[in-house]
């Protein structure tokens, strides 16, 4: 499995460090349930099939990226910068 | 799939021994019968486990033995042995270190040890022993402690010096600088069973308790009304049930979402490979403490490994080759002499992570619906006990006390079992 890094270009999986989900958010502090930690630490939808996700390319750049991945072959659909996707859902956010 | 009898009336029922072993060889073992009845699904049973792996099978086969349930189906959506049951390193232990799970996996390890004239199979259960290896001082001291665990709640260990390790497998590195063999704690009553045994044995010995193993019936829909479950659909029909078990292991996740549900589960790719056959060179287990790696040999000579899970969520039951690579780097620092080996095969499973490294067997959120869960990488060693109190639960509506701890709303509650340390990191479990 090689993950082409937006920085790097492709590179093989072994340079990058998984993290997980990457459609899990952390909620508001102020105002989160036990229920909304409970969820957000520990319960994962777990898909068969494309897979947002966190890797870090820390034997390259070091930087966070969203890859979707389809975790029946492991194909690479989509690579992004995490930065990008974070800024773009802070502007979409009311 | 073709050792089912094409019929759905009870088999004869022929005890395995001596003499039937005998009698068939003087007449040219013609008189053989299949193992299980190959049978079409009721429309009503009392209850439904999904999934015909080890744990499934093992639970159905305790359900009709231990708390008189006959009206039982087991359904696979593949076939009997197609799974994690034939797909693990056959090993077979109770070295864990905390109070939620040594005694559960101690049960397990005292149903093996009865098991084969129990279910009147050979599943070859051979208790070689286990040996952890420590490659320095703060390895051993967590080892002892580990041991003194295991000795607080009566069950064996025993702390090897270095020298007491070489004359135990002398052919191990005793001579590498970086990763230096200080000792080892071992569990002389662990071992190796013959992985695909276990499923026909409890597959046959549930089936002469009436159970019936339902092979290429896939789970698509799981029917709830109120707040109740009901019954199931299947690619052979719609089936109802009073009581439906879940035992998907890697496909946990897909199963439990039929009815709704999210699990604090990520599937996740396990490989293991198997050498060309030697004669015979390693009469235990072995592990290496200083990564992560496992050697037994078969009884067909071959050297079965294995190393860590790849590390990413997967449903591809295949992994990637940096992880074959440090399984190999593995082994040479252990092994040396494995260099000159051929590897004839390698394989994936899929694995179903927990977010604390620990299983979870407990009634669900929903009535009737009940979930086995989370078994990580080390299922197999867990086969029967699983089986045994995921039926307590089932039929009882009540965890055990050896499964009391393996709770679903743990995470919730703070309750967690995490022998690692590592926290909510699937991969790292």
């Amino acid at each position: 499995m090689r993950i082409p890094c937006v920085y790097c270009g492709e590179r093989g999986h072994e340079e990058f460090a998984y993290l997980g989900d990457a459609t899990v958010q952390r909620p508001d502090a102020s105002s989160a349930t036990a229920a909304e930690w409970h969820d957000y630490g520990y319960v994962r939808d777990n898909p068969s099939g494309s897979h947002r996700e966190l890797w870090q390319h820390v034997s390259g750049c070091r930087a966070w990226l969203v890859v979707t991945r389809d975790t029946r072959t492991h194909a690479i659909l989509s690579v992004e910068a995490a930065r990008d996707v974070a800024l773009s859902r802070e502007k979409a956010a009311p | 799939m073709c050792r089912g009898a094409p019929t759905g009336r009870r088999l004869p029922t022929v005890r395995y021994s001596i003499s039937s072993l005998l009698g068939q060889a003087i007449t040219g073992n013609r008189g053989w019968k299949p193992a299980w009845r190959r049978t079409e699904p009721k429309p009503v049973y009392d209850a439904l486990i999904v999934g015909g792996g080890g744990h499934g099978l093992a639970t159905a086969y305790y359900l009709a033995k231990e708390h008189g349930m006959a009206n039982i189906a087991v359904l696979e959506k593949g076939w009997i042995g197609s799974g994690n049951i034939g797909r693990n390193t056959t090993l077979i232990r109770s070295n864990y270190l905390l109070p939620g799970n040594i005694p559960f996996y101690e049960h397990s390890m005292k149903l093996w040890e009865g098991l084969e004239q129990d279910i009147n199979y050979n599943a070859m259960v051979s208790q070689r022993g286990l040996l952890n290896l420590y490659h320095s001082d703060a390895q051993r001291d967590a080892f002892a402690r580990r041991g003194n665990a295991m000795r607080m709640h009566g069950v064996d260990a025993e702390l090897l010096d270095r020298e007491e390790v070489r004359a135990f497998v002398p052919y191990l590195d005793f001579d590498n600088g970086r990763f230096p063999i200080q000792g080892g704690l071992i569990q002389r009553r662990g071992g190796t069973v013959r992985h695909d045994a276990v499923a026909w044995g409890y597959a046959r010995a549930a089936d002469r308790l009436g159970v019936d193993i339902l092979e290429h019936c896939e789970v698509t829909g799981i029917d709830v009304v109120d707040g109740r479950a009901v019954g199931v659909q299947t690619t052979r029909g719609a089936i109802r049930a009073k009581k439906i078990g879940l035992a998907a292991a890697g496909n946990s996740s897909r199963v439990a979402a039929l009815a709704g549900l999210r699990l604090p589960i990520e599937s996740h790719v396990l490989q293991a490979f198997v050498s060309e056959g030697v004669k015979p060179l390693i009469d235990t287990v072995v592990t290496f403490g200083a990564g992560h790696f496992y050697i037994s040999q078969s009884d067909k000579g071959g050297l079965v490994f294995g190393g860590d899970i790849d590390g990413y969520n997967s449903y591809a039951w295949r992994g990637n080759l940096p992880m074959v690579e440090d399984v190999a780097e593995c082994g040479m620092a252990l092994m040396p002499m494995l260099g000159r080996l051929r590897v004839v095969r390698s394989w994936g499973g899929l694995m179903d992570m927990s977010m604390d490294g620990s299983p979870i067997i407990d009634k669900t959120p929903i009535d009737g619906l009940y979930l086995n869960c989370g078994w990580c990488y080390g299922g197999f060693k867990a086969t029967p006990a699983s089986g045994w109190c995921f039926a307590h639960t089932i039929a009882r509506d009540e965890l055990h006390a050896f499964n009391a701890a393996m709770r679903l709303d743990r995470f919730a509650t703070g309750h967690l079992i995490d022998e690692r340390g590592a926290g909510n990191r699937p991969n790292l479990h």
